[in-house]
């Protein structure tokens, strides 16, 4: 099932890596994460404090400084916004060894339900970015920090989120992927 | 902590982390897109992998000393509302923010397109918290809880009933999928 998922990578190459052994790599990162760094694995605090950058030429600067949340979330150069910066340089560097790197204007799934226009897809992947976003933030991270960080950690908050976020996005999914 | 080393070690950190992202496939919107639609089981082996092995050593390590946990704050209706706004999102956009970063750098523009829609969610939230701290993130707020405080159970039992359950899942869901490759031929 998942030759036909990633159908259109095959054409230039393949990733055999079982998605158990990718799941336990993961895992111990986060021993290493934990342990060694003291920080768990996690993106959208440090995509907030990097965000309160291109707020300054909407907002002003005396906005952005006088904001309250980027007051307790100031932009500064520390371990989660380098740990960010590292994560497109690790998939690049697999999408080029592993022959998997192209060119993706339109996904195969959007295609097959919502056409071939590249617009239609840029403005849903906009607005579901800003609703991703705004919704990390006010659960208080994302699928890393709650799903794998807080899972692991049997934080009640993160299995909440796990829950809510999976029960809402079979929903949503059954409603965009309906046959018309 | 000189300076490289503390730019380098998140780097790598990062760069693993981007690497098994990619190597997971879960990258991929397809990939994500048929998760919620009960197609691939992908993103769901990853993370319940993830969650069994890295807590199991997390626990160990915790135990031993060697680190504490950071867990956050149970602001349950912030929580529950921030999930929903995200299981919409995840669906719409195809990514979660993680991914996105890694299908942005493997050539996939419309990740590129949907991380500046991140940006402008950040920006919005930034502008709306103080009336989201005043009005919802104190609503049954139960501070940094663990599932082993709330009920008594303790971690170990917890792990090895996650272990046991994640291993039925996914020896159901490989059994279904072989038959269904052999039913494809």
């Amino acid at each position: 099932m998942t030759d036909v998922a990633v159908g259109g990578a095959r054409k230039s190459g393949r990733i055999d890596w079982s998605p158990y052994l990718v799941g336990a790599g993961i895992g111990i990162l986060s021993w290493v994460a934990f342990a060694g760094f003291g920080d768990p694995l996690g993106v959208t605090t440090a995509f907030s404090r990097i965000a309160s950058l291109f707020a300054v030429p909407v907002i002003g600067s005396d906005a952005v400084a006088a904001n309250s949340y980027w007051k307790s979330m100031p932009l500064k150069w520390d371990y989660g916004v380098w740990f960010l910066v590292g994560i497109p340089l690790g998939a690049f560097l697999s999408a080029v060894i592993s022959g998997t790197w192209r060119l993706e204007l339109v996904p195969e799934v959007w295609r097959e339900r919502f056409g071939p226009s590249v617009f239609k897809r840029f403005v849903a992947a906009f607005l579901g970015g800003i609703v991703i976003m705004y919704g990390a933030r006010l659960a208080g991270g994302c699928t890393s920090g709650h799903g794998i960080s807080g899972g692991l950690q049997l934080a009640l908050s993160s299995w909440l989120f796990l829950a809510v976020m999976f029960a809402t996005g079979l929903m949503v999914s059954r409603i965009m992927f309906r046959k018309a | 902590m000189t300076s490289l080393t503390s730019i380098a070690g998140p780097l790598l950190m990062g760069a693993v982390f981007g690497y098994l992202l990619q190597q997971g496939k879960v990258t991929s919107c397809n990939v994500i897109e048929n998760q919620f639609r009960l197609r691939d089981f992908t993103v769901l082996k990853v993370m319940g992998t993830a969650i069994v092995v890295g807590g199991i050593g997390v626990l160990l390590l915790v135990d031993t000393g060697n680190t504490k946990y950071y867990v956050k704050d149970a602001n349950m209706l912030a929580v529950a509302l921030g999930a929903a706004l995200f299981g919409i999102g995840m669906v719409v956009y195809g990514y979660c923010p993680g991914t996105a970063l890694g299908a942005i750098a493997s050539g996939s523009v419309h990740a590129a397109v949907g991380a500046f829609g991140m940006i402008v969610g950040a920006i919005l939230y930034a502008l709306s918290f103080d009336w989201v701290k005043a009005h919802i993130l104190n609503v049954w707020a139960l501070g940094k809880v663990r599932l082993p405080d709330i009920t008594g159970v303790p971690d170990g039992v917890w792990f090895v009933a996650l272990a046991i359950g994640a291993g039925a899942f996914f020896f159901w869901v490989e059994a279904s999928e072989s038959r269904a490759g052999r039913l494809r031929g």
